[in-house]
């Protein structure tokens, strides 16, 4: 990391924040912070963002293959809302001081991460259940303490995804349910299902806390609030029950409660796999990015029409009440 | 990567969340045009009923107090007690007034 030197005054600045964010108070857009806070908030921000835009790929695929019309509207509905999260985080991120074009060069040049989960496939309906509830599941605890975090912003837009978000999972549970349910055909789908997706959503917590580079000084400013593995454990300890209770088999032969810790202790993860997916070489990296920058380019005639639309009509306006003006 | 020209400029949103309360802020979006904005204002923040009436504004046509001018602003009201009904002690007896 680079060390800019700081002058006296900024010094000063600094340490006058550090005590007001350590006192539980939020900034706001217009207020003084560090460069480096700035940075840390645009990265997480936007990455969070991207991911709420990606996340609209794999489930889109399934919108014109649910099961019945009641499944259809609620994906819909679910897809929507994943596209409103994006479009919150983004204003968040905007608050800053960095451009929405900036922020979608990054993603489709590849500069920008979002989170690898989406790089794996939806192979059948009973993704969509294991997405809700696990991914969705896992998205929620990643989310509710960001509720607190000290941009205000960031925490606002955060209280209304939390609040729309829970449906996500519940509706995902809904149909592992059904489908565990259902005949030896669907139960094995939801198995299946469960099987391809625990272990990605074991890794969207993020790495350990030994080699989360940015975890110590994001919990210093009140943006992180609890270590990866600390709600990584959450959500094991919160998921196993909800899995007994379906009647299937979490993919790990070392899952076992532990007494002594009041934990289930759970196998090692793949993290090689995790970097792997990150570095760009998941099984659908390609596909998902290059979705978006398809639909981007797609998409320029229409922001341009609307550009040109919209200069024309003002300039209409302005004649005519010129031209009122003069009789 | 083909570009557009321009971005859609910023629009700040305001919702009243029922009869009888006041607008509130939402949050922003881009919009190329104040009829679009109302459209979208619509679809990303009213989605669950949230609202029954909606205000978009261009975020440039908004003038906001600057951070720095906080203590000329707000201070001088810090020591003027006395617009506050709990700077005067009254007898029990008339002490609900």
């Amino acid at each position: 990391m680079k060390i800019a030197r700081m002058s006296p005054v900024e010094m000063n600045l600094e340490a006058r924040f550090d005590a007001y964010v350590a006192e539980e108070k939020k900034i706001e857009p217009k207020d003084w912070m560090p460069d480096a806070y700035r940075k840390t908030l645009i990265r997480q921000i936007s990455q969070h963002a991207h991911s709420e835009i990606v996340g609209m790929l794999p489930e889109g695929n399934w919108i014109s293959r649910a099961p019945s019309l009641k499944r259809k509207a609620i994906l819909l509905a679910k897809v929507q809302d994943e596209a409103g999260h994006g479009l919150y985080l983004y204003s968040a991120a905007e608050t800053l001081g960095v451009t929405r074009d900036q922020m979608l060069q990054d993603l489709h040049a590849g500069k920008a991460k979002y989170s690898s989960i989406f790089n794996y496939p939806t192979l059948t309906w009973a993704d969509m259940g294991a997405v809700g509830w696990l991914v969705d599941g896992a998205a929620i605890m990643n989310q509710v303490p960001l509720c607190k975090c000290s941009y205000g912003p960031y925490a606002r837009a955060m209280v209304r995804v939390c609040k729309e978000e829970s449906f996500h999972q519940r509706q995902g549970f809904q149909v592992m349910l059904n489908l565990a349910q259902g005949t030896p055909e669907q139960k094995a789908m939801a198995q299946d299902a469960l099987n391809r997706w625990w272990w990605p959503s074991l890794m969207m917590f993020g790495p350990s806390d030994a080699d989360s580079p940015h975890s110590a000084q994001s919990m210093k400013w009140n943006i992180k609030r609890f270590s990866n593995d600390e709600l990584r454990q959450r959500f094991v300890d919160m998921t196993v029950p909800q899995a007994e209770l379906l009647g299937l088999t979490l993919p790990d032969p070392d899952l076992k409660w532990n007494e002594a810790r009041g934990h289930y202790d759970f196998g090692a993860i793949n993290w090689d796999e995790f970097y792997n997916v990150i570095k760009g070489n998941g099984p659908c990296n390609k596909e998902r990015l290059g979705a978006r920058v398809k639909a981007y380019n797609d998409g320029a005639w229409v922001r341009d029409a609307a550009n040109a639309y919209a200069t024309k009509e003002a300039t209409r306006q302005k004649n005519a009440n010129a031209s009122t003006h003069a009789a | 990567m083909s570009e557009s020209k321009q971005e859609w400029p910023l629009w700040e949103v305001f919702i009243r969340s029922r009869q009888g309360l006041g607008h509130k802020h939402a949050g922003s979006l881009h919009a190329a045009d104040a009829q679009m904005a109302m459209q979208n204002a619509r679809d990303v923040y009213t989605r669950r009923q949230e609202g029954v009436s909606i205000w978009v504004v261009p975020a440039e046509a908004i003038t906001a107090s600057s951070p720095d001018d906080k203590d000329v602003l707000f201070d001088p009201a810090n020591d003027k007690v006395y617009r506050h009904p709990t700077f005067y002690k009254l007898p029990d007896e008339v002490n609900n007034m």
